[in-house]
């Protein structure tokens, strides 16, 4: 068999094992090879299709790479203001109760500039779906230091690598989050390996399932790489990222149906 | 009944959807009044204290761009701080109801009354080419009645409209009375009337977004094209002002708010002196009674701007007299509220004799 004859043969309804969800928009994604982004959004809309919620999903975008996921997710999306999604997101699910509302945010945005928004958001129980990406750095606007570099990580702003003497530690907002008492389900997943992927859906999937059941903030965390920002190859900055941001960031449950879990 | 808590309660009574806010004097009779109406559990009107004024803001972003009908409310130094998601508003075209019920500054200021946030409100506050259209009540009773006239242009022009008040208005007891009680809109009728609204997306329609965001800049200038087209309808169709015995005036009183209630006992005692001075009070502070103050000031000797700053309207007033009078400014500021007799005295003294 020739080449094209095998891929015409691959391609053939019945041979389909993977398509694109409707859900995600035919526009090609902006963000670069090997980035996590584009498989989070992908897991998200596999999600709300699952549930069938399309006509009852409000998601926000925030302000970094993923200010535009609003063009690849098909689904009615508000732009937020740099670290306010939880306030959009506040507003939206007390004025629809019925609807569900998921804010997806970096690490600046989340737990820089927004760090009030999300604390007080998690602490009076939004019944909404936080998406935290953390890749430990600002891939929109240049690689520089983000609250979640890790001690010693080189970014732009800190060249020589952060020095916690002189620019502060990394922030664990999601321990943080944790400790809230409107806090209902709390999270750390990857999208770098196929059985992490699978991992991952399931969290968000419970997440929205919690969010039905109106049980307080469900909060997931993705630590993804930024390839670009960390200035790796892509397999590399996987690599990297299972060598030194799981050690600092460990993947698992932290909270589930309310309760802290003990490890 | 306090400016204050009139304009609480005409919001309640407009069918307002949310309120959201966050303490600071001399507006948190507004917070307080809603949460002692529970109007959550009447109208379902979501009534929430919020961590911050950013937050407050950000908050009615989201709802308005439900279609919602959303409000916030905050005094000098938190207007400053609501100010990014104002302009987020703007460029995101949100209607929304924005109450600044104005005090002494800069910085932390004073929580007496002023007006110096003049220029904030009118001249678009926040970052980017953007107008607010801003009413400014001058009694109780105004409180009330600009809510529901603030929620029907904010909605006509998908626009946010800032009530300019002070802390006389918003702590001054007066009579007032109210409309009757409008529903507030259903879901269904939200998902009718606004198709852009952000309600989920239902298969017979596009998905909705909204965003100030264009990197474009050929799409950006022409969003803001059409952004300046919307406030030059504003000039030509929402000017509102309120003239007072200016049929035979020879000089005239140009002042808004608080301010110019205090003109108006001025004008009794001039009167009185045999000086004929009129008031013309821009109810409208954008879009400004530009053409009226130009056909007043045709037939007068001489203005006085009274404000409670440093001279802010003035520069609008300068703008629009076409003609060689004297305009002159006599304003009090940190808080400090001019008295009927000393407006007279600078009348005198910097437009009859000056």
């Amino acid at each position: 068999m020739s080449q094209t004859s095998i891929i015409n043969d691959i391609i053939k309804e019945e041979n389909l094992v993977y398509k694109r969800t409707p859900l995600l928009t035919q526009k090609t994604l902006s963000y670069c090879p090997g980035c996590g982004h584009g498989t989070t959004h992908r897991l998200i809309m596999e999600v709300i299709e699952e549930m069938d919620a399309q006509a009852e999903t409000i998601g926000v975008a925030p302000v970094g790479c993923s200010v535009l996921a609003y063009e690849f997710m098909n689904i009615d999306m508000q732009q937020a203001a740099h670290g306010r999604a939880p306030s959009i997101a506040t507003a939206l699910k007390r004025l629809m109760p019925d609807k569900f509302i998921f804010t997806y945010q970096g690490d600046g945005d989340l737990a820089a500039i927004g760090t009030a928004e999300t604390i007080h958001a998690c602490n009076r129980g939004e019944n909404f779906t936080i998406i935290f990406i953390n890749n430990g750095i600002y891939g929109m606007t240049g690689g520089q230091m983000a609250p979640t570099t890790l001690p010693g990580m080189k970014s732009s702003t800190s060249p020589f690598g952060r020095d916690t003497s002189i620019m502060g530690n990394p922030l664990k907002i999601t321990e943080l989050v944790a400790q809230l008492p409107g806090t209902y389900f709390v999270t750390r997943q990857s999208v770098h390996t196929p059985a992490n992927v699978r991992k991952a859906k399931k969290a968000i999937a419970k997440a929205f399932q919690y969010q039905k059941e109106k049980k307080g903030t469900t909060f997931v965390e993705i630590v993804s790489n930024c390839n670009s920002g960390w200035k790796m190859r892509p397999v590399q900055a996987n690599k990297w990222m299972e060598e030194n941001m799981f050690p600092f960031y460990p993947l698992g449950d932290i909270k589930d149906e309310g309760k802290l879990i003990v490890k | 009944m306090k400016g204050n808590e009139a304009f609480a309660e005409a919001a309640i009574r407009a069918g307002a959807d949310a309120y959201f806010g966050y303490p600071i004097t001399p507006q948190s009779e507004v917070l307080e009044y809603l949460m002692s109406q529970k109007p959550y559990e009447t109208t379902g009107m979501v009534v929430l204290q919020a961590e911050s004024e950013v937050s407050a803001i950000n908050m009615c972003y989201g709802g308005a761009a439900a279609g919602r009908k959303v409000m916030t409310s905050s005094s000098s130094p938190g207007i400053s701080l609501k100010q990014e998601g104002i302009s987020y508003m703007a460029g995101a075209e949100l209607p929304c109801l924005i109450l600044n019920v104005t005090r002494g500054g800069p910085g932390l200021g004073t929580i007496q009354p002023s007006q110096s946030d003049y220029f904030q409100a009118v001249k678009g506050g926040g970052h980017g080419d953007y107008k607010l259209l801003v009413l400014a009540p001058a009694s109780v009773q105004e409180m009330a009645d600009f809510v529901g006239l603030a929620f029907e242009l904010a909605f006509k022009y998908r626009n946010p409209v800032m009530i300019l008040s002070d802390g006389i208005i918003g702590q001054m007891m007066e009579k007032v009375w109210f409309d009757e009680y409008k529903p507030r809109l259903t879901h269904e009728e939200i998902v009718k009337r606004y198709p852009w609204a952000t309600t989920g997306k239902t298969p017979d329609r596009e998905r909705n977004i909204i965003t100030s965001l264009e990197l474009d800049s050929g799409k950006q200038e022409i969003h803001n094209q059409k952004l300046q087209a919307k406030y030059k309808k504003m000039e030509e169709e929402e000017v509102r002002f309120e003239e007072y015995q200016t049929q035979d005036a020879e000089y005239l009183f140009v002042a808004f708010g608080s301010v110019a209630r205090i003109c108006k006992k001025a004008i009794d005692i001039a009167r009185n002196q045999g000086i004929k001075v009129g008031l013309l009070r821009p109810i409208t502070l954008f879009p400004f009674p530009k053409l009226k103050i130009r056909e007043l000031a045709e037939k007068s000797k001489g203005i006085l701007v009274v404000e409670m700053n440093a001279g802010q309207m003035i520069e609008d007033v300068l703008l629009s007299v076409g003609c060689q009078i004297k305009v002159e400014h006599y304003g009090r500021m940190g808080g400090i509220i001019p008295t009927p007799n000393e407006i007279v005295e600078n009348l005198k003294t910097k437009i009859i004799g000056g």
